[in-house]
């Protein structure tokens, strides 16, 4: 395999980020790395710039200092060329879905394919029923637009699309919010499925506490502009700062664990 | 690293079918062997098949699922049939490709070709039915929620009212006095050429005096506010649509009608009399531009001209129409607006559908009334 000679330590790799709005400073000196294979959770307070940093790494928010490297190439230095070779390689998944409204979510997943593959319209059709019925929607869900989707199904149809090219990464914001508590336990078992057979790299922002149980590898908590903590949920969890106190020993923060632990 | 091709060779020795795929099976690789492949597994249905993995150097879930689908393809196989030589990540991921295969479904079926037009037909006519009644319940709605409002004065929106005529009627003006002014001087021009082949220069006067004050003002200025205004309110009212804002107003026992659509309606109702007033006097000044530097007719001889042949009446009519195009363009609007539903797409339609309808209503209304005019002899 080409990349078993990797010339990079880890899938994404965050150094000295600085990203602002405005005189607005989002992040300062932010360090973060991501390994291949894990799944890795992204949690923070409101406002501390979760989403701003998936948006920073997929390169929806330039920011104003330091690196962002995925599979070892600097993606803001990058030329259009090499920047669309790392976009071929990574999926996304927004938090509302973010299909196209006037295309069915057959022809959604089939749009990627079709920009980036040769491939007969068949084989298309067919990758696009599998990637369908991967995600855990039903079969008939192919013909329907995105307006006649649940919430909960909007993310399957939008995680099928963004699996559509078999990406290494998956970007997946806040998957999880909006939907029951078994539709998200499901979505969990999803992700954790598709981790282990696809070898996928998971890059997941969430408040989900039981998300981040079931499925993390390692946890970044964001505070104060920076990753305060990054690593296994039992040792972040004993990290002496305040917020992180009270964000896993909360009622609900206990009350995952205590799933957990049963 | 000596990544080849994907391709396959056929292994018929020994008894056993035996499909050994080599290379990189990746999607981007795949497209010219799906053909092969599917050729292969109609060729080999109800035999037994061993796939032998042993040689396929990169794999994805495209080459799996290909694989799959010729080993579970139409009919079923043997006891034999399995896959060979897979590593661990090959086994996972053909494991997770197996019970994925189905046709797709892209879109809704369509049926007979024929009746899908006779059905389109058939459709088109009863919307349309349906959407004149329900542009007229609309009408009713708005009309009832006005009546309200008049007993209840405190429930009109006054600032609302203002900002909508600000918007919709005061930053129109240039462009629609600009406008009007222009075609003035057109329509001078026109006369100058034609009438003064007649040695008839002086009614040009007339031309652009009763053509602007009748016609010109008031339907270029609602024309214009029907493509200015118009498309903005159902815009406005769609995206509000879309966002769930109008259900939120009707939960927290806002009524739309009264926030919403009522403000509109009233700021053009009054404003676009004003900018058929104002189109009305720039497309003279503009006429009278032209006579005086294109023909010898100075502005004084224009003025007393203009006196002594056009009566008020014309002013009137042209005056009288603009309250009805303005409420109609303004209906048409909101209403279009109120109809938008889930998609950026059903914004976008009925945006156009709403400046479409109401320039078709606005040219019919003004039918009616030239005939009811010369009826009249106004």
């Amino acid at each position: 395999m080409t990349d078993q000679t990797k010339a990079y330590d880890h899938v994404i790799e965050v150094k000295g980020l600085k990203t602002q709005f405005g005189d607005f400073v989002v992040h300062e000196n932010l360090d973060l790395n991501v390994r291949s294979g894990e799944i890795i959770g992204v949690v923070g307070g409101s406002g501390t710039g979760k989403s701003v940093l998936m948006r920073a790494i997929i390169g929806l928010k330039r920011p104003s200092a330091g690196t962002v490297r995925i599979f070892g190439e600097d993606y803001y230095k990058a030329d259009d060329k090499a920047r669309e070779a790392i976009e071929q390689r990574w999926g996304v998944l927004f938090q509302g879905g973010a299909l196209f409204s006037s295309l069915t979510v057959a022809q959604n997943v089939m749009a990627p394919i079709r920009e980036h593959l040769n491939l007969s319209e068949e084989l298309a059709k067919d990758i696009a029923a599998l990637k369908i019925s991967m995600s855990g929607l039903p079969e008939d869900a192919g013909a329907k637009y995105p307006s006649e989707l649940s919430g909960g199904m909007k993310k399957r149809a939008g995680l099928a699309r963004s699996l559509a090219l078999d990406p290494e990464i998956v970007f997946l914001d806040e998957p999880t919010a909006g939907l029951d508590p078994i539709g998200a336990a499901k979505f969990d078992e999803l992700i954790v499925n598709l981790k282990e057979s696809l070898g996928l790299t998971v890059f997941m922002v969430t408040h989900d506490l039981d998300t981040l149980h079931a499925t993390c590898d390692r946890v970044a908590v964001l505070a104060e502009k920076r990753v305060i903590a990054c690593g296994p949920l039992d040792e972040v969890r004993k990290t002496d700062h305040a917020w992180i106190q009270e964000y896993f020993s909360g009622p609900r923060g206990r009350a995952a664990l205590a799933v957990k632990a049963s | 690293m000596a990544d080849s091709a994907a391709h396959f060779d056929i292994d018929m020795s020994r008894g056993t079918l035996k499909l050994v795929p080599r290379g990189d099976w990746r999607a981007r690789f795949l497209g010219e062997l799906d053909d092969d492949l599917r050729d292969f597994a109609d060729d080999s249905i109800g035999r037994d098949l061993v796939i032998d993995m042993s040689h396929v150097d990169r794999l994805d879930t495209v080459g799996a699922m290909m694989l799959q689908r010729t080993m579970h393809c139409c009919a079923e196989r043997g006891d034999a049939s399995q896959f060979t030589g897979a590593n661990e990540a090959q086994t996972a991921l053909l494991a997770q490709v197996e019970g994925h295969l189905q046709p797709c479904h892209v879109e809704m079926a369509h049926g007979n070709p024929f009746l899908a037009v006779v059905n389109r037909l058939g459709k088109g006519v009863a919307d349309a039915y349906y959407a004149a009644l329900e542009v007229m319940s609309f009408v009713g709605r708005t009309l009832s929620t006005a009546g309200r409002v008049l007993v209840q004065p405190q429930k009109m929106r006054w600032t609302s009212t203002v900002y909508h005529m600000e918007e919709a009627g005061l930053n129109a003006m240039p462009i629609i006095g600009l406008m009007s002014f222009l075609i003035g001087a057109v329509v001078a021009y026109m006369g100058a050429k034609i009438l003064s082949m007649f040695n008839a220069d002086i009614f040009t006067v007339e031309l652009v005096g009763i053509s602007v004050l009748r016609e010109f003002g008031v339907l270029l200025s609602a024309i214009l506010i029907a493509g200015r205004s118009g498309s903005a309110f159902t815009a406005q009212i769609g995206s509000m649509k879309i966002r769930e804002e109008i259900d939120a107003m009707r939960v927290l026992g806002l009524d739309p009608m009264e926030v919403l659509v009522l403000p509109r309606v009233i700021a053009l109702v009054i404003m676009l009399p004003i900018l058929a007033l104002i189109a009305a006097v720039l497309g003279v000044v503009g006429g009278g531009l032209v006579a005086a530097t294109a023909m010898d007719i100075s502005p004084a001889l224009f003025v007393s001209r203009f006196q002594e042949t056009i009566i008020i009446n014309h002013f009137w009519a042209g005056l009288i129409k603009a309250p009805f195009f303005a409420f109609v363009i303004a209906i048409i609007g909101c209403f279009q607006g109120m109809e938008v539903e889930g998609s950026a797409e059903s914004l976008g339609q009925r945006t156009t559908l709403s400046v479409v309808q109401s320039l078709f209503l606005v040219i019919v209304i003004d039918a009616f009334f030239a005939m009811f005019y010369l009826e009249i002899d106004f």
